[in-house]
């Protein structure tokens, strides 16, 4: 009995002392709550997958009244800024210097061919923006269609055997990008905390030469562990509140799942980031390797590979089975759906018990790498 | 003049040999980008290639199968299931088993042989919007042009206009031959600014700064010796790199490597001088890691390199100016892909070497104010 009240106590020093190593440095500190508030601020703000205005410079060679109109359709779309231009190497020019994200060019005998009964336009983009490109391309349906539409009336009230698409989109019926991007951010955010704080931590008091002086003293490898793990938990916790907050009031990105759950997966995905930071640590011994190797296993993987930005469905098999191997995969995953689609039983039972099995095989490893030291 | 120049000289071969020595860090410098080009170049993309759905057809008529048919054949939409009631479109959407799910009510067929319109009702998961918008982009497409072949084989031929596009510099409109390039000046940014960072805030946790302020080095020399071999490793790190993108990849490099190189070598000036800055205001390692991480992840997200530069309000976009990497990327998809020269590449080459001359200058002043 009397050794487990030592224990704890043992406990409560450390992490006293390390609460306060924390709160004498402003680097951390900013990294606990300027940062996450930054973050979600700055990429809340800043990121957007959604392209609302195209800019299109458009060449009318044709000068009739059909092709005017047309000009006319594609001005009245909320989705393009038009651009006349009287020649193609001027178009080309502007595309160049990227005043413009591409051209549509009507041809001379665009009206003509149109009373023939089929007609067509020309719309050339600028590839080195794929996905720029892709959906200008996209867009450029819209006004053609309501031109068409305007000029064959008898087409608006005989609309003959056609299939009509009426799409709905669950979850984000505004088709609002911030939605799917704010629980990744969330995700980013407790990976810095977690892994990149600690991971500078034991290799920090290896390069000092502070940790073999803890190893003389009765303190256990448990507890030394235990004491690094708190102050860093609670800092991430800090971070992770912030967030949640500016997720409600900042972004009104709907929490459809149950708080309780959003905390429990967060705790949980935070452990699994102290883990990979402290073993990390532990195993490199030199801040210098140890802030690289942080960077690369779990920055870059839960930037680019966790389905943050860039779908999973998207990716090819051999890249898709990488995934599996990275947890922000799962706490992504776990995030979009208790913000979106809800308490779902399975998605969530799933990840949770994928996450708190790495986190449990990453604590226990960073403990018997410890151990292993002190003999 | 010449004493100065053995002395930098002596220097750069010092902080070389700090950097390289140890086998382990010449591993974490030059083989995470490598792997991370590797991987990246695949995982990165908005485009879709194929697109899990589930249909629930009730009209069992000729018109849907051959309106299923058209979607299995597109080669993106893979069916994943027949479902038969309506109460299983949540479960499939919910568990993620299906991106897209489509219903055919009754009397499809019915209404498009009596020349009405047919509803398609399609639920889609909005968890990535994104995705799900292109799948619904894509399925667009396919319906468009089982219309347009409904209404050939049934005698309602229309006017229509056609749409024919040409993409430049990318004819296949692949997002891969645009992101990779952007991957060279990303990756070398983010190994290129930590690596400088820790270097002044290294020594002076270790106390060999100094040592160094003592001798007859001046500030500049100091600064010149610590930034020139960074910027060689990270010339070292864009080229291993851009062998990738060449060589695995095999994407067309239009351009010339000598504006590429020109463009990369002042990039890493602006980068490494960023990161000097940095590293001489820091009192320790992991301050300075953390400050240079503070730079680095927004400047990585908000260059243009992730989502649109164009897609940011103009606030921050202004703020971004002091984005090295926004020109970087500027320079590296021109020049790969455009072919772009010196000339047009000036509105990105001048802000890069003021950013350069800013950081380096205020670094060189820091080394000695930040004496403790």
């Amino acid at each position: 009995m009397s050794d487990w009240l030592e224990s704890i106590r043992r406990i409560a020093a450390l992490t006293r002392k390390e609460a306060r190593q924390i709160l004498r440095d402003p680097s951390s500190i900013a990294i606990g709550i300027v940062f996450p508030l930054m973050l979600i601020l700055l990429f809340g703000y800043g990121l957007s997958l959604d392209v609302t205005k195209v800019s299109v410079a458009v060449l009318d060679k044709d000068h009739s009244a059909d092709s005017a109109a047309l000009v006319g359709a594609f001005r009245l779309s909320p989705n393009f800024a038009v651009t006349p231009v009287s020649s193609l190497a001027q178009a080309t020019t502007l595309i160049l210097d990227r005043k413009v994200d591409g051209l549509l060019q009507i041809p001379a005998d665009f009206s003509k061919r149109w009373h023939a009964g089929a007609s067509e336009v020309q719309i050339v983009v600028n590839g080195t923006d794929a996905n720029q490109a892709r959906i200008m391309q996209a867009y450029a349906g819209g006004p053609i269609a309501a031109w068409s539409a305007e000029q064959s009336p008898s087409a608006i009230s005989a609309p003959g055997g056609q299939v009509i698409v009426s799409s709905r989109m669950w979850f984000n019926e505004a088709n609002d990008s911030h939605f799917f991007l704010v629980p990744g951010l969330i995700v980013l955010v407790m990976t810095i905390i977690g892994a990149f704080l600690t991971a500078m931590v034991i290799a920090r008091e290896w390069e000092r030469g502070t940790l073999e002086a803890l190893f003389v003293t009765p303190m256990r490898p448990g507890e030394f562990l235990a004491s690094k793990i708190l102050p860093y938990f609670a800092l991430g916790m800090i971070g992770f509140v912030l967030c949640i907050l500016a997720g409600q009031f900042l972004f009104h990105v709907p929490l459809r799942g149950s708080l309780a759950l959003l905390f429990l997966a967060s705790m949980i995905y935070l452990l699994v980031a102290l883990g990979v930071g402290l073993l990390v640590s532990t195993l490199v011994k030199s801040q210098f390797l140890a802030s690289q190797l942080a960077m690369t296993l779990t920055f870059l993987p839960a930037m680019m590979l966790s389905g943050f930005i860039y779908d999973l469905r998207s990716m090819p098999v051999v890249i898709r089975a990488i995934t599996y191997a990275l947890p922000a995969r799962y706490a992504v995953t776990l995030l979009q759906t208790l913000y979106l689609a809800g308490n779902v039983p399975g998605v969530i039972a799933l990840n949770m018990g994928v996450l708190a099995a790495m986190a449990t095989a990453l604590l226990v490893a960073t403990r018997l790498a410890t151990r292993k030291q002190l003999s | 003049m010449r004493a100065s120049l053995l002395r930098i000289l002596a220097l750069m071969a010092k902080e070389f040999l700090a950097v390289l020595k140890d086998p382990r860090s010449r591993f974490i410098i030059f083989l995470p980008p490598l792997l991370q080009c590797l991987i990246f170049g695949y995982a990165a993309s908005l485009d879709l290639n194929s697109a899990a759905y589930a249909v629930l057809d009730q009209d069992h008529s000729a018109a849907s199968t051959a309106l299923l048919a058209r979607l299995d054949g597109s080669g993106v939409f893979q069916r994943q299931a027949d479902l038969v009631r309506a109460q299983d479109i949540a479960t499939w959407i919910d568990s993620s088993r299906a991106l897209l799910v489509i219903q055919i009510d009754q009397g499809f067929e019915r209404n498009l042989l009596a020349g009405k319109s047919a509803p398609l009702e399609v639920v889609a998961d909005g968890r990535n919007s994104n995705t799900a918008g292109t799948a619904l982009g894509y399925l667009n497409i396919v319906i468009q042009a089982f219309n347009a072949d409904w209404q050939v084989g049934h005698g309602r031929g229309d006017q229509s206009v056609r749409i024919v596009t040409r993409a430049w510099y990318n004819p296949n409109l692949d997002s891969r031959w645009s992101m990779i390039p952007s991957l060279i000046g990303t990756l070398t940014m983010m190994g290129t600014m930590m690596l400088t960072a820790l270097s002044v805030a290294r020594e002076r946790e270790q106390g060999t700064f100094d040592q160094l302020l003592v001798t007859p080095f001046r500030p500049t020399e100091i600064m010149v010796g610590k930034a020139i071999p960074n910027m060689i490793i990270g010339l070292g790190q864009s080229t291993t790199i851009l062998l990738v993108a060449q060589l695995w990849f095999h994407i067309p490099f239009v351009g010339s490597f000598l504006v590429l190189y020109a463009g990369l070598a002042l990039f890493l000036m602006a980068a490494v001088g960023l990161g000097l800055f940095v590293s001489s205001i820091a009192k320790t390692m992991q301050q300075a890691m953390l400050y240079a991480f503070i730079l680095v992840m927004p400047f990585a997200l908000l260059s243009g390199f992730t989502t649109p530069f164009s897609s940011m309000p103009s606030a921050l976009q202004s703020v971004m100016v002091i984005n090295p990497l926004r020109y970087a990327l500027d320079i590296t998809k021109r020049v790969y892909l455009e072919g772009a020269g010196f000339i047009t590449l000036v509105p990105d080459f001048v802000p890069l070497i003021i950013i350069g001359l800013i950081t380096l200058s205020g670094a060189a002043w820091l080394f000695r104010r930040r004496l403790t």
